[in-house]
């Protein structure tokens, strides 16, 4: 998947179709990455069943998915299609319980919990 | 190709004038650092927005030269 249009679509089509996406280094059985590694954490310890995207895969999609959102970092967590952030703001918003409440907000399935 | 905690400093201060930044060496390797960042310009904009205007100050060195930067914001109280 070399050629740049259908990167951002492959992203566009991967974002709106998945409840909860996590475009990471390696996958959720086995994060190759500290942060990837502590995101993936956070959404299993709530329950959260979300779509993994290996961005070590494809180099396309690694630089892609930082021009989507202007964001420099992998991980970067998407809900119902909206960026959500990277590492230290999931790990914030954990700490805080805005992260259950934006998915409650949004619908989503998950365990309560409390941090 | 690393980074000093100066460096980081002055490039987040140059690029959000009026900003209070303040540097932790996490690894002493030049790459791995956690910063706040205070600025009267973060009033109003979602978290997202304001880590986007650090790495916007720190010119595309974010997750290049800058591998790990552990970010944290706030608007003055």
């Amino acid at each position: 998947m070399s050629d740049q249009q259908n990167v951002q679509d492959f992203i566009r089509k991967t974002v709106a179709g998945n409840d909860v996406v996590l475009f990471m280094k390696g996958n959720k059985q086995t994060p190759q990455c500290g942060f990837s590694g502590r995101v993936t954490q956070i959404l299993t310890q709530m329950g959260i069943d979300f779509k993994d995207v290996n961005v070590l895969d494809d180099a396309s999609i690694r630089d892609g998915i930082k021009a989507f959102t202007n964001w420099p970092t992998i991980p970067q967590l998407y809900v119902k299609g909206e960026f959500v952030g990277g590492c230290d703001i999931i790990t914030e918003m954990f700490q805080s319980g805005e992260l259950e409440e934006l998915i409650h907000e949004k619908g989503i399935k998950h365990v309560h919990h409390h941090a | 190709m690393a980074m000093n905690a100066a460096d980081i400093e002055r490039l987040i201060k140059t690029g959000l004038p009026g900003a209070e930044v303040t540097i932790t060496d996490l690894a002493g390797d030049g790459n791995h650092y956690a910063a706040t960042v205070v600025a009267a310009a973060f009033g109003g904009k979602s978290r997202v927005a304001q880590h986007q205007m650090v790495y916007d100050a720190l010119g595309g060195r974010m997750g290049g030269e800058l591998h790990a930067l552990a970010l944290t914001t706030q608007v003055p109280k």
